[in-house]
């Protein structure tokens, strides 16, 4: 079982990476679409922030068990790895799960408190949110630089910190424009609309940072023929920038056939970027220090983990289709009856 | 103070937050489906307005639960790298599938249990309701494995200072397990009962009078009352496991310094770890020997026989570990007279009939009300006892804490210690306090519109 696709120490490491990877970005997808709401929050009047609730209270504690999952992976699959990378982070994370912690018990606050709490609990849901967001892209930034800390790391940290809370707050106006109708969704276009050059300016900052840190991912990404290969990912994000910028143009139209649009295409640009962050990176998981390879728990211990994963996965999958359903089309109110 | 005591401080604060939510939920989700299939089978709607009140409560603790579940997730990492540097085969997987068998299933069917009713039809409904209280079950019983193992660890080998799993069924079915997940979903039985008693009494105070409180009050007071033999049953022979396994533990609980037959129960006595005796000793003769071989000339382990050659203290701090286990039997003698008391007096005949909440005394409703939370009381205890029992060992035989704990800067700790405990005290108070305003809304009436043409409530 264990020599199944060859070398155990090769192919169990690498479907880990992959496994890790993919909850990354269903976390970074899911939670940035809940977290932007949340970050949407103080430009709302209270009508619609109860909408924009009611849009994702069914989602987000899901969502935010890809995170559970990304740093349990990080930890069974790599526990070197984790140690090294939640020591140097230490405080941001710290900061992040308040962030997370204020968020999450202030969607049941908000509603279950008495009426004049109300307002401080929509406060702690944006504050939460806004935390969370800027912890999450300032330590992007740092892991982008190495995990070393010096004031021009720390700056570079702060920008993607700014460029991440504005690229949720994208993803967050999308859903809502996707998820509502009448005056909100056009609200929503508006928010979306401004949204895009955080995106532009956060990504531009990654692209061009990560080679210029590193020799290693400037060999990986501007060598030929590799460059050829390579082109389609920075071609086709462009191809999503261009189809959100269009379809914002559109929108709002009253036959709500198109309104999908620019959810995929964010998702899309996330799922390229990301994609090209990952190829940047590997084989590193600390970025320059410790490769997937040398960082991996046990071959005995991953195989009993992979065999549960892939069960389970489509289950997952399969449900959380269900719930995406039950609660699809246009958000409305959210009832206990 | 240093890294490795503030950094125990903080892991103790987080769990000790984190698991006030699901002692509640664990056992509160299988209620809530008793309540569901109960309105399934009878039509009585006195059982689905009480699934209607406690789902909502249901909502709250979860959400509470996930946050500071998720907190506990990064702990290991930030806090704790020895710990899966040296055991993270076993824990890896086990942790791994808590979070996929469990975390995923909670959380996807959280939605349409909450918020889905009048989305699906009435099976789908229920069975999401089933399937969110089995998630809560899987992720008890995986997490409870994993802290059973590094109780009493079984099937493995070290390699090179790594445990490597040789036998997994071992591993799973180390010998505490069995105790540990009886003792704590009993414990989880319990608290849930008496937060409805203690939530049921204070609607009554404020004058509630329905149907649905009548039949919840009943049934916690009848649940807690039955349960309650059978977790002191549990508890004994959880103790009577730890005596094989971990005696330096029991010897801790027992305040006992020396190995002897003939060892009494203490009921007080304060544990002088200097002079390694007990002052002001009140103990009931032979009583730690019979209740731990069942014979008043049995032996029962000593402290004294828990130090290493070069003088290496190899028991737990005793006083803490004394002082919670009897704060653990207390509240659970306690919990027992109050629910027994509930129910020898609802069952009594006064005036029409048996059963009725109008049966119970004034002051025995009073006293419900706090002791509405006896049942956090008793399950922190037990976690202390057990947990700080463990010490100075974090796997028992296999891994010391102070070896685990990672290296950071001691007042990095103490900034995040200090954010973790002012957001924890900020939210327990919201929490209870939001409880209670829920229940007093209820016995106001205004909590379940019966008719189902009434006014949306946003998420609420």
């Amino acid at each position: 079982m264990l020599d199944l696709f060859g070398d155990p120490n090769i192919w169990l490491p690498l479907t880990f990476a992959a496994l890790l990877g993919v909850a990354i970005l269903v976390y970074v997808v899911l939670d940035g679409f809940d977290l932007g709401v949340g970050l949407l929050f103080p430009f709302a009047d209270d009508a619609e922030k109860d909408r924009m609730v009611a849009s994702i209270g069914p989602f987000w504690d899901a969502n935010e068990t890809w995170l559970v999952l990304a740093i349990g992976l990080l930890l069974v699959a790599f526990p070197p790895a984790n140690s090294i990378i939640l020591n140097v982070l230490y405080l941001p994370v710290a900061l992040m799960l308040v962030g997370l912690i204020l968020r999450g018990v202030a969607f049941e606050f908000r509603v279950k408190a008495p009426a004049r709490w109300k307002p401080l609990w929509n406060f702690a849901f944006f504050w939460g949110s806004l935390q969370a967001a800027l912890c999450q892209g300032f330590m992007l930034g740092l892991y982008i630089m190495g995990l070393k800390v010096t004031p021009v790391h720390l700056g570079f940290a702060c920008l993607t910190a700014g460029a991440l809370a504005v690229g949720y707050s994208l993803i967050g106006a999308c859903w809502l424009v996707f998820k509502m109708d009448g005056h909100l969704q056009f609200k929503a276009v508006r928010w979306a609309r401004h949204g895009i050059w955080g995106a532009v300016i956060g990504m531009g900052a990654i692209s061009i940072a990560s080679p210029l840190v590193s020799p290693r991912i400037f060999e990986k990404w501007f060598t030929l023929p590799d460059m050829v290969w390579l082109a389609p990912l920075p071609l086709m994000s462009l191809a999503c920038l261009v189809v959100l910028w269009l379809s914002l143009r559109e929108l709002p139209r009253s036959d709500h056939k198109w309104d999908w649009v620019p959810f995929i295409s964010v998702t899309g640009l996330n799922v390229l970027a990301f994609s090209g962050m990952a190829y940047s990176f590997y084989p590193y998981i600390v970025p320059e220090k410790l490769t997937i390879y040398e960082a991996a728990s046990a071959p005995e211990s991953l195989i009993i983990i992979l065999v549960g994963a892939l069960f389970v996965l489509p289950v997952i999958i399969a449900y959380s289709a269900l719930s995406y359903y039950v609660f699809g089309g246009k958000a409305t109110a959210l009832r206990y009856d | 103070m240093d890294a490795l005591l503030l950094s125990r401080i903080q892991f103790g604060a987080n769990i000790s937050f984190h698991i006030l939510f699901p002692s509640i939920n664990v056992a509160l989700a299988w209620v809530l489906l008793f309540f569901k299939l109960r309105y399934n089978a009878t039509g009585n709607e006195a059982w689905h307005d009480a699934y209607r009140f406690w789902v909502k409560v249901f909502a709250l603790t979860f959400g509470l639960g996930v946050v500071s579940g998720i907190t506990m997730s990064f702990q290991f990492g930030t806090n704790w790298p020895g710990f899966m540097e040296t055991v993270g085969n076993i824990a890896g997987p086990l942790l791994a599938y808590e979070v996929l068998t469990a975390f995923f299933l909670e959380a996807a069917f959280l939605g349409i249990m909450l918020f889905g009713m009048s989305r699906v039809p009435g099976w789908l409904h229920t069975l999401a309701t089933f399937l969110v209280a089995f998630g809560t079950l899987m992720s008890a019983f995986w997490i409870l494995v994993l802290n059973s193992w590094m109780q009493t660890p079984a099937g493995f080998e070290m390699r090179d200072g790594v445990a490597f799993a040789t036998d997994w069924s071992q591993i799973i079915f180390n010998p505490s397990m069995p105790y540990r997940i009886a003792h704590m979903l009993l414990a989880s039985a319990m608290t849930a009962s008496f937060l409805i008693i203690g939530l049921s009494a204070y609607r009554w105070i404020k004058g509630d009078r329905s149907a649905e409180l009548r039949t919840t009050l009943r049934f916690a007071v009848t649940m807690a009352a039955v349960l309650i033999p059978v977790q002191i049953i549990a508890g004994d022979q959880h103790g009577l496991n730890t005596l094989e396994h971990q005696p330096q533990k029991i010897a801790a609980m027992e305040g006992n310094w020396e190995t002897a037959t003939h060892v009494p129960m203490l009921l007080f006595a304060i544990p002088d770890e200097k002079e390694r005796r007990n002052l002001f000793e009140i103990g009931i003769p032979d009583g730690a020997s019979l209740i731990l071989r069942h014979d008043p000339a049995g032996e029962v382990p000593g402290l004294d026989d828990y130090i290493a050659e070069d003088g290496t203290v190899l028991h737990p701090p005793v006083a803490p570990v004394f002082f919670s286990f009897r704060i653990m039997v207390g509240t659970g003698v306690l919990m027992l007279a109050v629910s027994w008391a509930g129910v020898f007096f609802l069952r009594r005949k006064r005036g029409e009939t048996r059963w009725h909440a109008e049966n119970l005394p004034g002051w025995l409703v009073y006293v419900m009300v706090p002791m509405g939370f006896s049942g956090w009381l008793a399950t922190l205890a037990g976690w202390y006892t057990t947990e700080i029992g463990r010490q100075p060992w974090l796997v028992d035989g296999v891994l010391k804490t102070h070896d685990a704990v990672g290296e950071l800067a001691p007042t990095m700790v103490l900034s995040t210690l200090l954010i973790y405990l002012a957001i924890y005290v900020i939210l327990l108070g919201a929490y209870v306090s939001v409880l209670f305003y829920l229940a007093g809304k209820a016995a106001r009436g205004d909590h379940v519109p019966h008719s189902p043409k009434a006014a949306p409530l946003p998420a609420e």
